[in-house]
């Protein structure tokens, strides 16, 4: 009786180790599925011309490198407009980390009315920016826009994605930022020359 | 040899009868676990052949001893094991005896008892009383080690309490829940322990490494966490408590059942369910902080005499909601946070609990044996598995919406096998074997990069732990340890990260396979640490004691430390680790006087902590993402070194009014930079006035006031961000300290008998009484939103 209690652990003991033997196989790599490696702007001037690409990647996400601007393929972040001209806008996003690259801007409108672009500029900047699209409550999303170069000036122009953010508080609807709360999906800052 | 004694003691009492012999000896017998006290003690006096009795209330009174002679005193208790004390008599003199349990409580439990209630004899041990426990009933096991001074917590939010001892944390500290040593992933500042407080019959603290047996890395401190005893005879007993809050909305119902059986048997069942919504600040509603928990033990046991073995097992689930308002992305989102003096998302009032939060599990199982062996010892063995599974929700996108942003499974087995001698009483010797096996698997399907690796970690120890009772007022202490680590690690490192670290040149041949944007390495690391205690214990003046201890402690580091590597969402910050780490060393001076009496009892307790290769986080750059900028934290060893002072007083004014006063200081630097430590406690003091009437239905009543300091010193770890809306240059001041806070709670019981052998308690409390809105530095929350308001807490106990 005395000997036997000692065999119960052991017994177990030597199931559990059995148990855990080691296969040498190794993890498999985790793919960021919410990752955005990727946003493009698109500015089309309306009448004609070409189309000014701003475009931003950061391959590896959070961390690690930082992201690359190009304008037009050309690596800087420097844009010029045109004095006086419209130009239709619309913004794509990818995951460009998973083959083939996942449409994030699909993801953005199927969960419209928890997304909101922002386009803020700086006071020295003369644009006016507006909303060509909207969620199912009539609120703006913001992946298509309309953005007029008023007069020659210069600045920086910020386009940023907010998740979550209160559609309903003051002047969101209309394209401010400062109430809309919420966390920055993603945020990139180009400097506009208007000419 | 013989003969040389009885010629001593002749001469001895010769001697005697020429001197002043009308001395007495007079005092207490009690019980050395609760210090009740026993009655019908007989006291041999050998020199002398005189025998007298404790009377009902513990006092015995011993006549005619002579001057100068040590006297050695034999006492017999019919519950308590036969023990011989010296004592030496120059004047009338007033002494109590302490004894150890017995038959009562059958040998292994005394023995387990005993490794328990000492676990060090040379530095003082804390207890949080079961009464104390069941009054934090509806908070975490972290609330209610806060009651003791050199305690506080590091929060996140009120449900995750982390237990910090003398300004350590984490890693630094060991918790034991009935003899295993706990693995729950204890490294992250967010996860708190997973042990149910209402599972607890006794807490203890070792403010020191001292405690070998447990393991030789607790810088901080080791608690333990235990069952409350089983007597060995025939009974059914148990209690049930249903507690209510305001804050939160919510309760606790627990209960326990424990059957016991003469010939050895025993079992006991207990469980538990918590449940709250969101709780409130002062002002207003902390959305999303609301929780779940629910927990089952379950132990069964036979305890013979010499020999026993019990099996133990506990699950142990908890879903906690973290502030909506504190998950953010980005620098100038946490700008725009720190700028508003309420968070930034306030909902109604509700039970559902969303993302943010933690889902964790933890189970438990443990058998044990023992098997004592005449003029050897007793031997026992132990095997204990723990799994616990770790969910974190965030805030998500798509598909992804209601996928964990991290699932992490450790599973750990222990072997242990421990030797404790039973020589007679002048030297004690406790050793043991460790050997240990964890695995962690981090789940890839959460579509989010791994933040721990997957991991083998295999682990040896061996320790040896003695004391010697020098005589009746000197005891030493002295033990050793040494643990051996080994690390099998699968890490998958950003390629931009394992070059920028010059990791490609440094650890080329670790590389298991190149995948372009990711390179997967795989670690071996080997530590082997050691560690150390030697002390002394002195008692003086009847009622006098003096603790001074050293313990080394060495600490291997940990999976966070060694692999952090990405983004961590509730620091809104990126964390980076080195593989290059080494051991931490720390080596801990610490000295208590102790006077316990009756109307002034009072304890004080500086220590000095010395910690080589220390490892710290601290914030080194700001980095640019898509996302915005990010703060950068790394890891980095240092020198480090703790002072610190621990004061206990109390003070009864009469049977009925106590006061009693606590006061914490520790003081925490960076050596090699000579800059104040991060997230050290504040000095804080409490002091309570207590009422107690034991004659009407044992009311008690207490008022405490609780008062935090400001800390004063932090380091400076502030830096700018560039906002584009306001086209400003912003200083985000993630450094600065709240300011002093002051809070008054107030609790209240009540006994009424039902039956004969069924009692109910009646308890009232009132938590921050003023509903003063504070912020508490070492809450991570505390950027976001205020503390706790105003909580009224019913509390109803019926034991039978």
């Amino acid at each position: 009786m005395k000997k036997s209690i000692f065999l119960i652990p052991l017994l177990i003991l030597a199931l559990i180790f059995t148990g855990c033997s080691d296969d040498d196989t190794t993890p498999e790599p985790v793919n960021e599925e919410e990752l955005i490696t990727t946003m493009t702007v698109t500015l089309s001037p309306v009448g004609g011309g070409s189309d000014i690409v701003l475009k931003t990647v950061d391959m590896d996400g959070d961390g690690g490198n930082e992201p690359v601007i190009t304008i037009n393929g050309v690596t800087g972040n420097e844009v010029s407009l045109t004095v006086g001209t419209s130009y239709e806008g619309s913004i794509e996003l990818l995951n460009e980390s998973e083959d083939p690259a996942e449409d994030i801007t699909e993801e953005v409108q199927a969960e419209a009315e928890d997304h909101q672009f922002f386009y803020t500029s700086s006071s020295s900047l003369d644009v006016t920016t507006n909303y060509e699209d909207e969620d199912i409550n009539e609120k703006p999303i913001g992946v298509y826009f309309t953005l007029i170069a008023n007069a020659a000036s210069s600045g920086d122009l910020t386009f940023t994605l907010r998740h979550e953010p209160n559609k309903s508080a003051a002047g969101v609807a209309t394209g401010d930022i400062t109430s809309a709360g919420g966390e920055t999906d993603i945020t990139e800052t180009f400097s506009i020359t208007i000419e | 040899m013989r003969n040389y004694a009885f010629t001593i003691m002749l001469v001895c009492s010769y001697l005697a009868v020429s001197q002043n012999c009308k001395h007495t000896l007079s005092g207490k017998v009690l019980d050395l676990h609760d210090g009740s006290i026993l009655s019908g003690a007989t006291l041999v006096v050998a020199e002398t052949e005189s025998i007298s009795q404790t009377s009902i209330d513990g006092d015995y009174t011993i006549l005619g001893l002579c001057e100068n002679i040590t006297y050695s005193i034999r006492i017999l208790h019919s519950s308590c094991e036969i023990k011989t004390f010296y004592v030496k008599i120059s004047e009338d003199t007033q002494r109590d005896f302490k004894l150890e349990h017995h038959l009562e409580e059958l040998n292994e439990i005394i023995l387990e008892g005993k490794a328990y209630e000492n676990n060090t004899n040379t530095t003082l041990e804390n207890n949080v009383s079961k009464e104390t426990l069941e009054r934090y009933s509806t908070g975490a096991l972290g609330d209610a080690l806060n009651s003791l001074s050199g305690v506080s917590s590091l929060n996140k939010g009120n449900g995750i309490v982390k237990p910090i001892v003398n300004g350590l944390h984490s890693s630094r500290i060991i918790m034991v829940n009935n003899g295993v040593r706990m693995q729950d992933q204890e490294w992250g500042a967010e996860h708190a322990p997973n042990i149910d407080i209402n599972s607890v019959g006794r807490l203890t603290l070792v403010k020191s490494a001292s405690a070998l047996q447990y393991g030789g890395d607790a810088m901080g401190g080791v608690i333990i966490a235990e069952a409350l005893k089983v007597p060995v005879k025939d009974s059914l007993y148990g209690k049930t408590m249903a507690s209510l809050t305001s804050n939160g909305r919510g309760g606790v119902l627990t209960s326990e059942l424990t059957k016991s059986h003469s010939n050895g048997w025993y079992g006991t069942v207990q469980g538990s369910i918590k449940r709250f919504g969101d709780f409130e600040a002062a002002d207003y509603i902390l959305s999303n902080t609301g929780l779940i928990e629910q927990n089952v033990s379950l132990c069964l046991g036979l305890n013979k005499f010499n020999y026993g073995i019990e099996g133990y097992f506990s699950f142990f689930s908890s879903k906690i909601g973290v502030l909506r308002a504190s998950h953010l992305h980005g620098a100038a989102d946490q700008v725009r946070a720190f700028e508003s003096n309420t968070p930034l998302i306030i909902n109604d009032f509700t039970y559902n609990i969303g993302a943010p939060r933690q889902n964790v599990k933890h189970q438990l199982a443990r058998i044990k044996g023992f098997k004592t062996f005449e003029n050897f010892g007793t031997l026992s063995l132990q095997y204990d598995y723990q799994q616990n599974n770790r969910l974190e929700f965030d805030i998500r996108r798509g598909d992804d919406r209601d996928k964990a942003a991290m699932d992490l499974e450790l599973n750990t087995h222990t072997l242990l096998l421990d030797y404790e001698n039973d020589f007679e009483h002048k030297l004690d010797l406790k050793s043991g074997l460790m050997a240990r096996y964890q695995n962690n698997f981090a789940n890839p399907n959460t579509g989010v990069r791994r933040l721990i690796p997957d991991y083998d970690k295999y682990e040896l120890g061996i320790y040896l732990l003695g004391n010697y009772a020098l005589n009746d007022r000197w005891l030493l202490e002295a033990g050793a340890r040494f643990d051996y680590t080994h690390l099998d690690v699968y890490k998958f490192y950003r390629t931009s990260f394992w070059e920028d670290r010059n990791y490609d040149v440094l650890y080329p041949h670790i590389v298991v396979e190149d995948l372009g944007t990711q390179v997967l390495a795989n670690p071996n690391l080997k530590f082997h640490n050691a560690s150390a205690t030697a002390g002394l214990k002195y008692t003086f003046k009847d009622n006098y004691q003096l603790f001074l201890n050293y313990a080394l402690a060495s600490r291997a580091p940990n999976p966070s430390e060694l692999f952090s590597e990405g983004l961590h969402h509730s620091g809104a910050r990126i964390e980076l680790g080195d593989l290059s780490f080494n051991s931490e060393v720390g080596h801990k001076v610490s000295a208590t006087i102790q006077r316990d009496h009756d109307t002034f009892s009072f304890s004080i307790n500086p220590y000095v902590n010395t910690i080589s290769d220390f490892i710290i986080i601290e914030p080194t750059k700001i980095l640019e993402t898509i996302r915005g900028n990010f703060q950068v934290w790394e890891y980095r060893q240092t020198s480090a070194q703790l002072l610190g002072v621990d004061i206990d007083a109390a003070y009864k004014f009469t049977d009925k009014l106590n006061f009693t006063h606590q006061l914490s200081i520790v003081k925490g630097y960076d050596r090699s930079r000579n800059l104040p430590l991060i997230s050290m406690p504040p000095i804080s003091t409490k002091n309570e006035i207590s009422f107690e009437h034991p004659k009407f239905h044992n009311l008690k009543l207490a008022l405490q006031s609780e008062y935090v300091f400001a800390q004063n010193e932090y380091p400076d770890n502030n830096f700018e961000v560039y906002v584009p809306e306001t086209e400003t240059t912003e200083l985000l001041d993630i450094s600065s300290t709240p300011s002093a806070y002051h809070l008054l709670n107030f609790n209240s019981s009540i006994d009424f008998e039902i039956t004969k052998t069924s009692l109910l308690t009646v308890g009232l409390g009132i938590t921050n009484i003023s509903n003063t809105s504070y912020r508490n530095y070492l809450n991570l929350q505390r950027f976001y939103a205020d503390d706790l308001g105003r909580n009224f807490l019913l509390n109803l106990k019926f034991k039978y």
